[in-house]
């Protein structure tokens, strides 16, 4: 298990950094914009979708990050059960940080095993390139039909987005990698199709669009969640780069490969 | 893509070689299922600002 080992280790280490990364940069951009939706989410009472901010109790704490969301708690509406979830604050900033290393991580381990079946990432300028694929899958491609939304939006049932985001991803994946390793004009026509396809199908949308969050503040969302994710990617491919570079002691010269 | 022709696992065979890509494939998959997609109250709660701010579908 020689390889399986090597691959494990380049992701954890260009997962850890594109994870810690990303929630650095979701703690200014991305989480500040949650909590102003959670404040609208909680005032109109609605409260459809299955999770608390926190429990009510806890609610007033004075922490820098969760004061958008502390002003109207009272307002909230009875809790259903939700289960459990972390006290707003430093533990739900922490298990935002823990999600973000580890899934960073699964990221990376995709990255580099697929990269490996088409000759692995030879330096960090490569390893842009694949970032890039990687954020044109998994963030463009299903973000065209379901849009970043933020808490008290209304959307589809979640079994039926979760299907067509993974099916779009699948799409788009096979797609790129036929455009990019493929010469053969028929293979590219398939390829645009497989790309095309899933919007065409459409994603599930709401019944009905009404929310109580403003459209600047979803705007602003869409905008930041997008940008967020194309300089983890970019990172994140980056960094697969280097170490796997360093690995195999074989950082080739930027001069004489393609990309 | 041509200079990097050295793999990360020089010596093995070529169907292990594609086991174990597969399996390395599959374990991240696995991973991002679970944070992600998970349908568990608490891991959902847990990941919530997470899968928000991938744009996850959520909720």
């Amino acid at each position: 298990m020689n390889l399986f080992r090597n691959v494990v280790f380049v992701a954890a280490i260009a997962g850890l950094v594109a994870g810690v990364v990303l929630a650095c940069m979701q703690a200014y951009a991305t989480v500040p914009l949650i909590l102003k939706a959670e404040v609208y989410e909680q005032a109109g009472g609605g409260h459809k979708h299955e999770h608390a901010a926190a429990p009510a109790a806890n609610a007033t704490d004075t922490n820098a990050m969760s004061t958008a969301a502390s002003a109207p708690a009272e307002a909230a509406a009875p809790a259903e059960d939700e289960g459990w979830a972390p006290a707003d604050g430093f533990e739900r900033f922490a298990f935002s940080v823990l999600a973000n290393i580890v899934t960073g991580i699964g990221f990376a381990l995709v990255l580099v095993a697929v990269s490996e079946f088409a000759g692995g990432i030879g330096n960090w300028r490569q390893g842009v390139f694949w970032g890039l694929a990687g954020f044109a899958v998994f963030t463009l491609a299903p973000g065209l039909g379901l849009p970043p939304e933020l808490p008290a939006m209304p959307a589809a049932d979640l079994m039926p987005r979760q299907i067509w985001w993974v099916a779009t991803v699948v799409a788009t994946a096979i797609g790129l990698a036929l455009i990019a390793f493929r010469t053969s004009a028929p293979l590219t026509v398939l390829a645009v199709v497989l790309i095309v396809a899933p919007h065409i199908v459409g994603a599930p949308q709401p019944d009905s669009f009404e929310t109580p969050i403003p459209e600047g503040l979803h705007h602003q969302f869409v905008v930041a969640v997008t940008v967020t994710n194309l300089v983890f990617w970019l990172v994140l491919g980056a960094v697969i780069g280097v170490v796997r570079g360093r690995l195999t002691g074989t950082a080739t010269s930027l001069r004489d490969s393609f990309a | 893509m041509n200079t990097a022709s050295v793999s990360l696992g020089a010596s093995v065979s070529s169907q292990s070689r594609f086991m174990q890509l597969v399996l390395s494939a599959f374990l991240g998959i696995f991973v991002i299922g679970v944070v992600g997609f998970s349908h568990i109250d608490a891991v959902h709660n847990a990941a919530h600002d997470y899968r928000h701010s991938m744009a996850f579908p959520c909720h």
